[in-house]
């Protein structure tokens, strides 16, 4: 009968019970939304760094290193030598260093240029090696073939023949399309990393190019450096040397630490986001305060009438607080739909933005703590009309004494 | 034997002694409204209570429910003391021995015929869609079980009400000003159900009224003027 009261008393203000469970709804999906896209884009983009511990660049920006050569965003700070990168390979420390180019394009999508190391059983992420899908292979040295992105050749429409003529920069310009001709010869299995969204060429497919540089034929852009078990002491070792000792060369280590100073530039953002998902939770709460304090009110009558039949006091507060509940319950159901909606466009963008995973329904506290406390703000807002439908006077409310 | 068959409990239906109730009025006054030196009502009985406006049938009708507290005195239901229960105590016996039917009905408006006669028994031996059914049945109305109270005539919510008192089968059923709000016809039909299923029930009847038509009906009318003690002054406190 309590749930019979509840629902009917629902039902009976339809109006202001939607739109106080529209409020919470969108309470709780600003609140979810809010913090599950913050750390879980963080971890996202921390996964997302291909199994590799550090880059090694020219003199420059961590972040910009990082950007460029584990996200394919940016553009180089510069370049450095092949000398470089076999000072770097040959240390006892370093388990594997991967050499890369990019400077070039397909309308918009990256070339990145690397060594063939790149399809030699590397990891990016544990017991998950870079492969090229079944049909195909890994480009060889000295050709101009190319092993194409999972995301790059379901946006280009490429499959393995396909030739392509590549535009000069890092940014799609009509005008500067050079002359070579590549063949795609493989599709790189999908990753969900950023490995996804370019089009990986030999080395030297990027370096001799018509148009660029003789001189600058064997540089590369950075290393991507994996090392051996005991890592820290490796990137404390390597960042002494390269980053305090030397002035020419920049390595970027640790990688989640630079992109946790990433995150950290858009902290304002984030707690103006968190502030707004406050008030609305707290405008939510005053809805489902003021649609249950005018059910309740309209209802008076109702109430008297069932303690003229033996309700007691309790069951009042009860039937009060179900409605609070209930718009609580329904308000945080819809805002997890909310969350679904907001987290498959987030999904959306960086997947094909960055080329990042983003899971929205991985493990998040706020999972929990998010609707308890929707929940709570309206039960607290049922809390004064309950405490009036338990003081209630009950001949008050049924007809005027004779 | 039949459901409907009742034996007579020597146990008085309702007994009051020395009932006092006053109210406080808007200037700090106190005023009497009622003050009943004995009165009792057997098992089965059937009684009308006369009673212009004002003259405090209703607050009787309160206090005897337990909705009430008065300022002293002894009111009993079925032989349990209502004045000496607590609060909870008294809205159980409410529900589960005490019918109460109002002038102006009190049906939930969200609530189908039936749910609420279902509200009738929620309180005491539990809702059950079965004796509330019956209860409906008992009052002619079984096939309007489903309407909403708009979707019923004036008389057909009062017949719903009248089933609502009836459905836990209680020792007692108050009916305050039950025809008030009904025309002569009807309420002749509604006094007529009351008594007949009171007397199916073997539930004492107190009406409360200050219509000559429904108090007729009645062998043994009661003069709430010539019952209640109160002096016709207000006194200061």
């Amino acid at each position: 009968m309590l749930f019979l009261l509840i629902r009917r008393g629902l039902r009976q203000h339809l109006v202001s019970t939607a739109v106080a469970v529209l409020l919470v709804a969108l309470g709780m999906g600003l609140v979810i939304s809010v913090w599950v896209v913050r750390s879980e884009a963080e971890q996202s983009f921390t996964r997302s760094a291909s199994g590799f511990d550090a880059v090694l660049g020219a003199r420059g920006s961590k972040l910009q290193l990082v950007l460029n050569g584990l996200f394919h965003q940016e553009a180089s700070p510069g370049n450095i030598t092949a000398e470089d990168f076999q000072q770097v390979k040959a240390l006892p420390m370093v388990d594997r260093a991967i050499p890369i180019v990019v400077g070039d394009n397909f309308r918009g999508v990256r070339l990145v240029g690397v060594s063939d190391d790149f399809f030699q059983n590397l990891e990016y992420a544990p017991d998950h090696v870079y492969t090229v899908e079944p049909g195909g292979r890994p480009f060889q040295v000295g050709q101009k073939e190319a092993v194409v992105g999972s995301l790059a050749a379901h946006q280009l429409g490429w499959a393995i023949g396909t030739t392509f003529h590549p535009f000069h920069g890092l940014d799609y310009n009509p005008e500067a399309q050079h002359s070579e001709i590549f063949t795609v010869v493989g599709v790189l299995a999908p990753t969900n990393t950023p490995a996804d969204r370019v089009i990986w060429v030999p080395l030297e497919g990027v370096q001799r190019l018509g148009g660029h540089d003789p001189a600058a034929f064997t540089d590369l852009s950075a290393v991507l450096i994996r090392f051996k078990p005991g890592a820290m002491a490796a990137g404390l070792m390597l960042d002494t040397r390269y980053n305090r000792q030397g002035k020419r060369l920049t390595l970027a280590w640790p990688v989640a630490s630079i992109l946790g100073d990433l995150f950290a530039k858009f902290a304002w953002f984030e707690q103006a986001l968190r502030a707004l998902a406050y008030l609305v939770a707290v405008v939510a709460g005053a809805s489902v305060f003021s649609s249950v304090y005018s059910s309740m009110s309209a209802r008076k009558r109702d109430l008297a009438i069932l303690r003229a039949l033996g309700a007691h006091r309790g069951f009042l507060i009860a039937a009060v607080l179900g409605e609070s509940a209930g718009i609580g319950l329904l308000g945080c159901a819809l805002g997890f739909g909310l969350y679904a909606a907001i987290a498959s466009t987030v999904q959306e963008i960086l997947r094909t933005q960055i080329g990042v995973l983003f899971e929205p329904w991985a493990w998040n506290p706020v999972m929990v703590w998010g609707p308890v406390l929707m929940l709570g703000l309206s039960l607290l807002a049922g809390a004064i009309p309950a405490w009036r439908a338990y003081r209630l006077s009950v001949a008050d409310g049924l007809s005027p004494l004779s | 034997m039949s459901d409907e068959a009742t034996t007579m409990d020597p146990t008085p239906a309702l007994t009051i002694r020395d009932l006092v109730k006053s109210f406080t009025g808007p200037s700090g006054q106190r005023t009497d409204v009622l003050r009943i030196p004995f009165f009792q009502l057997e098992a089965g009985q059937q009684r009308a209570i006369r009673g212009e406006s004002g003259l405090g049938k209703t607050t009787l009708m309160h206090i005897i429910a337990g909705i009430l507290e008065p300022d002293s005195g002894f009111v009993a239901v079925g032989g349990t003391e209502v004045t000496g229960l607590s609060e909870a105590r008294r809205d159980r016996l409410r529900a589960e021995r005490i019918g109460y039917v109002f002038q102006t009905f009190n049906l939930l408006q969200g609530l189908s015929a039936l749910e609420n006669v279902m509200l009738g028994l929620a309180f005491g031996k539990g809702a059950d869609a079965g004796s509330a059914m019956a209860a409906l049945e008992r009052v002619g109305l079984a096939d309007r079980a489903q309407h909403l109270p708009r979707q019923l005539s004036t008389g057909q919510q009062q017949r719903v009400a009248v089933a609502r008192a009836l459905a836990n089968r209680p020792c007692l059923i108050l009916a305050d000003e039950p025809t008030g709000n009904l025309d002569a016809a009807r309420g002749r039909k509604i006094i007529q159900l009351l008594r007949d299923s009171a007397t199916a029930l073997g539930s004492a009847l107190l009406v409360a009224s200050h219509d000559p038509e429904v108090l007729s009906a009645f062998d043994q009318v009661i003069d709430l003027a010539e019952l209640n003690q109160v002096e016709p002054r207000e006194e200061e406190v």
